[in-house]
């Protein structure tokens, strides 16, 4: 690909034979405009925040195809197809540019532009999605005959499984080996016998996605290499700059930092609990106080949020010590707990300063027995979500709101309602980070108190 | 009381019979007695076959330095933890054992590179440090069943609460084999309330993290906390053929048999409470407890009796109204997965680099011996009969035991010690077939290295 100034653009003419979804296999070579280069990115990024939006809303498949499909034809559509093609193409791979370079960067990239492969391809006909699995070459048998015959019964019983009421099995099923389709697997939605998956043409969805995740996966790390070995060096007076500038613009404030609306000590903890914690910390500390006591996905999710709240470590060794060695004792507590708090805090091991998780990470995450953090508007009851809702002081009336987004399967905007509710004012931005919702919690509450007299 | 000289064993170490009338943690376990059985009963050479799949350095195909790659850890006495330890030999793994007689051993994966050289070894470019090999493991621990066993809770474990166990053996071990192809499977005794499975198929230990977890969560049912009512939830028309069959061989009959007789989970008011709770209909919920609540005190006969009355009284109402709504379409079958279906611990078998005990090590607060477990014969393990240190020393003391743990050629069948029957199935069931297959695994992949390079062979 080469990146031009300014000069009438070439038309590619290998678009003819290439199918609906590029598979982004190699940089093709075309010239692209200097401008382009930086718009068509910041395009595709509007897409792929959009489709990150929607998976931390909690969107279902099919509201994410929809919601793919309207991205889509919002940011990168062109009445020229061929032009459609080359933006699709090119944004893609400037994109990768933009997302190599760290190990976060690569983690959001690999996902969004998964999904958004996976919702492209879902949204194509048969045929089409057929054609794009000849292209990643797979080579898969179709089950056929007696063999077919034999598995149908337990075909049958999967696709009852599944919420269809009559066993009705496709006409054709591929044998694939279990570890190529994973997703697969750890949802049961296919039969698995000695070793082999038996996936329908319907799912070939999963095949081709962990075949595209495998490969953008691969070449983002050599994009990196080539990224620090020569580009960014190359090109530190023109694409450099525009690059650095395109992948801090939107992934939003990590939060690893605390800025001065974060600072709490440990006098303060209980109160500011009480007040300014969204509810997964709340019931994540009141747990800790009652039981004294947490499994570990509870200590992570706490322990990184109060760092994120400016708990300084000493500090928050003393809160977790005082807890923990009323049911531990000091000595366990330091041979087995402290260690993972320094860890934390970036003090140990490979020293990363871990990032307090967003609410996307949280409501995937998947609390087993005697564990208390996830998201209450996911993981919780709605007795027990009520409870504690009206526990934060919500009306009834302030709870069916929640309630109703909560039944959607809408959980971030159940938490901002609450979050309106709690604090009477509304909260257009949408809380997407516990330490979000502290933040603007505190300001709402500085700005009401009057400054300590002198 | 009795000083007796353990001669054979060329050891001065004597050591006092112990005294069973006291229970002090110290009589289980303690440095001294570890020293014997690191000394003389650890199977040293065995573990060091397992784990080196075979390469063994007397065929050209062997990849001398595979053994070397592997991760230890040692966490001694005072709760020192030694990570990242790694030995070229059998020799250099008991000769390290010996010198320090961890309380816990535990074994990791196969890396890159040695672990105790990693830093040699930048973490960027292509050389870097990471697993590259990694047996396929579950850990089922019977705490995670605290809220469904009554006899017990955290760290005990008891005749009526182990066969729980026992029937998430026979679920898992069926689907590793039947519905993922697996060959070489070891179950081991944790030592005190749970069961380990290393699945060392060569494909098994070269799967990534994300297919791992794929076959985690694909055995995973049960999903809750106390912060959520219905913790196992079945949707669908029927269940997925590897929950049906888990479901009518092996959990059904479990719940309607020895499950009621352990645990009389409907005798009292408290305990039906708790199911009645997992029926997602108010209505059909007062109708059984109004029913139970007349019939309380009326009856003559047993709790495991009652039990199974309230049960069928159960099944009957909710067949007659299982079509009112979805969630209790299959409402039985949740309750019964509930209360024995295999619960496992996700995160132990998601990553390549868990660390996971190793098995005939000493459980530091039982004494007991890590021993494998016959999957086919389950029904018949007592973990409460496993050997402890105590009873090992006093059948060495005794001279009781003519084994010698190294000796390779051990035809006759004349070690009948404590120890020998564990260490002899795990030879015979486990060793033997994997290692027959990983040799002829070696040697294939060597002719066909050997035959893409033929021409160069040509004089």
């Amino acid at each position: 690909m080469e990146v031009i100034r300014s000069q009438k653009r070439t038309p590619s003419n290998d678009t003819v034979s290439n199918p609906k979804i590029p598979l982004y296999l190699t940089a093709p070579p075309m010239e692209v405009r200097l401008e382009e280069f930086e718009l068509f990115a910041v395009d595709r990024l509007r897409v792929l925040k959009g489709v990150s939006d929607g998976l931390a809303r909690g969107r279902n498949p099919k509201e994410m195809d929809d919601l793919v499909d309207t991205l889509w034809k919002e940011h990168m559509r062109d009445p020229d197809a061929s032009v459609m093609l080359n933006k699709d193409i090119i944004s893609h791979f400037v994109l990768r540019l933009v997302y190599c370079r760290s190990d976060e960067l690569k983690k959001w990239f690999l996902s969004m532009e998964t999904a958004l492969f996976r919702h492209r391809f879902r949204l194509q006909n048969f045929e089409a999605q057929r054609a794009i699995v000849g292209e990643f070459g797979l080579p898969y048998k179709a089950v056929t005959g007696a063999e077919l015959e034999g598995l149908k019964e337990r075909l049958g019983q999967v696709v009852r499984s599944l919420g269809q009421i009559s066993p009705t099995v496709e006409a054709v099923y591929y044998k694939v080996p279990f570890e190529e389709v994973p997703d697969l697997v750890a949802s049961r939605r296919v039969l698995i016998q000695k070793g082999y998956a038996f996936v329908a043409g319907s799912q070939l969805v999963s095949l081709v996605v962990t075949q595209f995740r495998s490969h953008i996966s691969k070449a983002l790390i050599l994009t990196n290499r080539k990224w620090t070995t020569t580009i960014q060096e190359r090109e530190k007076d023109r694409l450099t700059p525009i690059v650095e500038a395109l992948s801090t613009s939107y992934l939003g404030p990590d939060y690893s930092q605390s800025t001065e609306y974060a600072e709490i000590s440990l006098m303060d903890i209980d109160q500011v609990a009480k007040s300014s914690f969204p509810l997964c910390m709340r019931h994540l500390f009141e747990k800790v106080r009652e039981d004294h006591h947490l499994k570990h996905g509870g200590r992570m999710q706490l322990g990184l949020f109060l760092k994120g709240v400016g708990l300084k470590l000493d500090d928050a060794l003393a809160f977790w010590r005082a807890e923990f060695t009323k049911k531990v004792g000091s000595e366990r507590f330091d041979k087995e707990y402290a260690y993972s708090i320094r860890h934390n805090y970036g003090k140990e091991g490979k020293r990363t300063d871990y990032t307090p998780y967003a609410c996307q990470k949280i409501i995937l995450s998947a609390p087993g027995a005697g564990d208390h953090h996830g998201c209450p508007y996911r993981h919780f009851s709605e007795d027990n979500l009520r409870a504690a809702l009206g526990r934060m002081g919500l009306s009834s009336r302030g709870m069916e709101g929640v309630m109703d987004q909560v039944r959607n399967k809408h959980y971030q905007l159940a938490c901002t309602m609450t979050f309106e509710a709690v604090y009477g004012t509304s909260c257009d931005a949408g809380i997407n980070h516990p330490n979000q919702y502290f933040e603007e919690s505190q300001k709402i509450l500085k700005s009401k108190t009057p400054p300590a007299p002198v | 009381m009795a000083r007796e000289e353990t001669g054979s064993r060329g050891d001065d170490t004597m050591i006092d019979a112990p005294q069973f009338t006291n229970s002090k943690p110290e009589e289980f376990f303690n440095v001294h007695y570890l020293r014997i059985y690191y000394g003389n009963l650890f199977p040293y050479n065995d573990i060091h076959k397992w784990l080196s799949y075979g390469h063994d350095g007397k065929h050209p195909g062997c990849d001398d330095y595979y053994f070397g790659r592997r991760e230890f850890s040692f966490t001694l006495e005072n709760d020192v933890y030694l990570r990242y330890k790694s030995f070229k030999s059998a020799s250099a793994l008991e000769h390290a054992i010996k010198s320090c007689f961890p309380y816990k051993i535990d074994i990791g994966a196969v890396y890159s590179v040695d672990p105790d050289k990693r830093h040699a070894y930048s973490q960027t470019g292509t050389n870097v440090f990471t697993p590259v090999e990694r047996e396929l493991v579950f850990d089922i621990d019977i705490t995670d069943y605290d809220d469904v066993r009554y006899c017990c809770s955290g760290a005990d474990v008891c005749s009526k609460c182990w066969p729980l166990m026992t029937v998430a053996i026979k679920v898992i071990h069926t689907s590793l084999k039947e519905d993922f192809g697996f060959k070489h499977i070891l179950w081991v005794f944790s030592g005190r309330r749970g069961v380990h499975c290393w699945v060392c198929d060569p494909k098994a230990r070269r799967m990534t993290n994300e297919q791992r977890s794929a076959v985690a969560e694909y055995f995973r049912v049960y999903k809750g906390n106390e912060n959520n009512a219905r913790k196992v939830a079945l949707m669908g028309y029927s269940l997925h053929p590897f929950l049906a069959i888990s479901y009518v061989d092996f959990l059904k009959g479990f719940f309607e048999g020895e499950l009621q007789e352990n645990q009389s989970i409907f005798s009292t008011k408290d305990k039906y409470d708790k199911i009645l709770e997992l029926i997602s209909d108010e209505d059909i919920q007062s109708e059984l407890r109004e029913k139970w609540e007349k019939s309380a005190n009326r009856s003559s006969l047993s709790e495991e009796a009652i039990s199974l009355v309230r049960w069928e009284q159960l099944k009957n109402t909710l067949q007659s109204k299982k079509h009112k709504a979805p969630t209790l379409r299959m409402c039985v079958e949740e309750i019964v997965f509930t209360f024995t279906y295999p619960r496992i611990d996700l995160e132990v078998s998601k990553q390549m680099n868990h660390l996971l005990k190793a098995p005939f090590c000493v459980h530091p607060k039982t004494g007991r011996v890590c021993v494998p477990i016959d999957p086919n014969n389950c029904d018949e393990f007592d973990p409460l009969a496993v050997p402890t240190l105590s009873q090992l020393i006093e059948e060495i003391n005794s001279g009781g035991s003519k084994m010698d743990v190294d000796d390779d050629d051990d035809d006759d069948d004349t070690d009948t010690s404590l120890l020998g029957k564990s260490i002899k199935f795990f030879r015979s069931s486990f060793l033997e077939p994997l290692l027959k297959s990983c040799k002829e695994e070696i040697e294939n992949s060597y002719k066909t290295k050997i035959g893409k390079s033929k021409d160069s062979f040509s004089w």
